[in-house]
């Protein structure tokens, strides 16, 4: 394993940030860290690229601790690019290159159109290429990205992960901090974390594994929508399909109620996707912490 | 086509920000506007609601106080509190006996009534945002960038908002710059460099890929070719003519495929998936 963290545990004074995580990335895979805001997934981050000490537990970078040493074989995009905008591509490259002992080095082929333009004022689909290649320049053993694709349109995101993948592919490991489903979606495992804690983990459909939804279908979606609605069910209107988050058992509930309400509804179990069951977790996360509290 | 763009080209100098871009918003339905960083969304939504003025093409929308309209960049008072917000937004609307607390209900932030609206989380000042455009019941809500970047709980919360106003019948036109937020809507239209890559319902827009996508499941070193991509740790490859490559198996394209299919189209400048009103 490239990085593995076990039993890792940061506190802030009262407040527990990250509870007894063990994660792991190994060659060749793309991890994704999936969670809300404040579920602890920057904390980790930082722990593991030896930034913050962790309150308890251990933590392996390369096979030993983080350090300086262990921190040149690391590549970071932060979700602000970490470049200087009021620098040229050439120089932002030069500089990193510099900094990591590889002056002299030229600006990637593909990059080479945009060497002598300022950062600033590159679109962010280019500026974030530009980002991934610096990090990329030293050829590090593991990848730390925050959110890579955001914001970017299909073809953009498409080419990001195609160097993503190319870097897995030669062997590094890389590590996806996310919440968009789009990226968690592309990731070979995932890692869901809630309020500090790992609550979910495998691939998409290991962590989807047999959560439902309950699909209905009828003429008059607005009025069913409202009548869900109305009666606090987390409906989520997908054109004029809904759909609630429930287990199968839930499925004569709605449609007794649509039905009471005089509406012709079609109501059918179906696999839930990964954000409707990223909202599973939560709530089943929320229910055992007010359980033990 | 009740209101929206028809056929909307928009010049900023001598940069075509818009060209012949048609965007529909229809009572009781949800459009969402699919694009990347600079793709052209907030000039479509600012050119809807007024702000502004297309060269060619026709505009249609209501008066302009039966408007709602967010900016990406927000549009809340950060000194007042969530509740004078609110109060503030419907007595600018001039509406009488706003039900406030009403509203702080719908956008699930009666708990927070006494907190500034600058001191809010991102997905809080979101809600907040959208409670403000709604307080006077408008007949089109224009959300730019609503969810970029909050959380998945408040993404939820938020498209729960924007389908609500639609079943209460209010046109809706959302920005988004995730493909999959395009089927949360009746339509979709894809946009990039101002251009649009496809239009009509999710469902339409993804059958409507023409010739033929396929698979490979391992991923090995470099790109094969212009016309693949990768999808987690496999491959991707759309063939215009229909005949794959050997040693791939034909899937049924996605929205997702379909978006990029159609941004490798409009880079080849051949057809991609119609761009008409393609109803599921």
């Amino acid at each position: 394993m490239l990085a593995r963290t076990q039993e890792v545990s940061v506190r802030f004074g009262s407040f527990t940030a990250v509870r007894a995580v063990d994660m792991a990335v190994g060659p060749g895979e793309v991890v994704g860290l999936l969670g809300a805001n404040g579920a602890g997934k920057t904390t980790l981050i930082r722990v593991l690229l030896g930034l913050l000490r962790p309150t308890a537990g251990r933590v392996r970078l390369l096979g030993s601790r983080p350090s300086l040493e262990t921190r040149r074989s690391v590549g970071y995009v932060p979700q602000t690019l970490g470049l200087y905008s009021d620098m040229t591509v050439r120089e932002n490259w030069a500089f990193a290159a510099a900094v990591f002992g590889r002056a002299g080095t030229r600006v990637p082929d593909d990059l080479r159109h945009w060497e002598n333009d300022l950062v600033g004022g590159l679109s962010l689909g280019v500026a974030r290429r530009v980002a991934f290649a610096v990090a990329l320049s030293h050829e590090p053993r593991l990848l730390v990205l925050d959110e890579p694709t955001s914001g970017v349109g299909p073809l953009g995101a498409a080419r990001l992960w195609q160097e993503i993948r190319q870097a897995a592919d030669q062997g590094a490991g890389v590590l996806v901090t996310t919440h968009n489903m789009e990226e968690a979606e592309q990731c070979d495992r995932l890692y869901v974390m809630v309020a500090g804690r790992v609550e979910a983990e495998g691939t998409v459909a290991e962590v989807i594994g047999d959560r439902t939804v309950v699909e209905v279908r009828c003429a008059d979606w607005m009025r069913a929508f409202q009548a869900l609605d109305a009666h606090g069910l987390p409906v989520q209107a997908h054109g004029s399909v809904l759909r609630v988050p429930a287990p199968p058992s839930a499925r004569d509930t709605v449609a007794g109620l649509l039905e009471h309400a005089g509406m012709d509804v079609t109501v059918r179990v179906r696999p839930a996707g990964l954000e409707e069951a990223f909202m599973a977790i939560l709530d089943d996360s929320a229910t055992a912490r007010e359980r033990t509290e | 086509m009740r209101w929206g763009l028809d056929g909307v080209t928009v010049r900023f100098g001598s940069r075509v920000a818009l060209a012949d871009v048609t965007v529909p918003a229809e009572p009781s339905g949800v459009t969402v506007v699919v694009g990347g960083d600079g793709a052209g969304k907030s000039t479509c939504l600012r050119c809807l609601v007024g702000l502004v003025r297309p060269d060619e093409g026709r505009v249609s929308r209501p008066a302009k106080t039966r408007i709602g309209y967010v900016p990406a960049t927000g549009g809340l008072y950060t000194d007042l509190t969530v509740e004078e917000n609110l109060a503030f937004a419907a007595s600018s609307y001039g509406v009488r006996g706003a039900d406030v607390g009403a509203m702080l209900d719908r956008v699930g932030l009666a708990g927070a009534r006494d907190r500034l609206g600058g001191r809010l989380s991102g997905g809080m000042q979101r809600k907040l945002s959208v409670g403000l455009a709604l307080i006077h019941g408008p007949d089109l809500l224009v959300l730019d960038e609503p969810t970029t970047g909050v959380d998945p709980v408040s993404r939820m919360e938020l498209w729960r908002l924007v389908s609500g106003a639609a079943a209460g019948g209010t046109a809706v036109v959302v920005a988004t710059t995730y493909v999959n937020e395009a089927e949360r809507g009746a339509r979709a239209v894809l946009l990039d460099e101002g251009r649009v890559l496809a239009s009509g319902s999710a469902a339409g827009i993804a059958a409507g890929v023409p010739g033929a996508v396929g698979r490979r499941a391992a991923g090995d070193g470099a790109r094969p070719g212009d016309e693949w991509w990768r999808r987690g740790a496999g491959w991707r490859v759309w063939s215009p003519s229909g005949d794959l490559p050997e040693g791939t198996e034909a899937v049924r394209p996605d929205l997702h495929d379909a978006a990029i299919v159609a941004a490798l189209a409009a880079e080849r400048g051949t057809g991609g998936p119609s761009t008409g009103s393609t109803e599921e």
